[in-house]
């Protein structure tokens, strides 16, 4: 495929990013570098200090929503692409409206719980969708762990799938930003195979 | 047999929500994929898994 074919289908996909915490804001930029045309992006929390050590935000953001944070920052990259921002939480009943017409969504939610429903409602709910979640990027450790998997037949899982915050409270950027790199590059991939 | 995780298992005849506690899954962290159709949460109970069946079972931990 040539550039500009790619540049050309990029700037007419559309994803949904699920948690603009470490994961999603990360994948969230990357995406829009990338030309990537139409995001929905859907947080229901705030900017807090404790969150610059690995999130796209910065101390001007601090009390500020995260999806309007984001929005602001993604504006400042590619003011040309589309973005659609909700503050809310997400939950089993909102999962079909938030992402029907979504081919891609990004999980990238904070807890286990949340994220198995999440993966498991949008499966259920949303034929048309490919998920790629997140799973076991907080710790320390090898680069390399961290890896992209089919696990279901639209579901592609990127992590080392077993740190978890469970078991540490050292949440460090680079294995985040790692993970988020996987996942925003598996919806790219996504994208251009024409899924 | 019943392959779980690409693994042979003795489980044809076993409800879902009784091969995953065996196996130690916590329910709440998981998602179930059997013969590539997603289950379901409510329907752990109601299966009953048949001699071929395909069960793949992926366990989250938090971060993100």
């Amino acid at each position: 495929m040539k550039k500009e074919e790619i540049k050309e289908i990029l700037s007419k996909s559309k994803v949904a990013v699920a948690g603009l915490g470490g994961l999603g804001s990360n994948i969230a930029v990357m995406l829009a570098r990338s030309g990537v045309g139409h995001l929905r992006l859907i947080d229901f929390d705030v900017v807090e200090e404790s969150n610059l050590n690995r999130q796209a935000y910065s101390l001007s953001d601090i009390g500020k929503p995260k999806a309007g944070a984001l929005l602001e920052i993604l504006n400042g990259i590619n003011p040309k692409a589309e973005y659609e921002i909700f503050q809310l939480k997400i939950t089993p009943d909102n999962v079909e409206e938030l992402f029907r017409g979504f081919p891609v969504v990004c999980e990238a939610l904070d807890s286990a719980q949340e994220k198995a429903m999440l993966v498991r409602e949008v499966l259920l709910k949303c034929p048309g969708a490919t998920v790629v979640s997140g799973n076991g990027m907080v710790g320390f450790g090898a680069a390399n762990e961290i890896v992209t998997e089919q696990k279901m037949k639209r579901l592609y899982v990127c992590g080392d799938f077993k740190t978890g915050i469970e078991d540490t409270d050292v949440i460090l950027a680079p294995r985040v930003m790692i993970c988020a790199g996987h996942q925003a590059n598996k919806a790219i991939e996504l994208i251009l195979e024409g899924k | 047999m019943v392959i779980v995780n690409g693994e042979a298992k003795d489980a044809a005849g076993k409800s879902l929500k009784q091969l995953l506690d065996e196996e130690g899954y916590e329910l709440s962290r998981i998602v179930v994929e059997r013969n590539l159709e997603i289950v379901p949460k409510e329907s752990y109970d109601t299966i009953i898994i048949e001699d071929n069946d395909s069960i793949e079972v992926l366990s989250f931990v938090g971060g993100g």
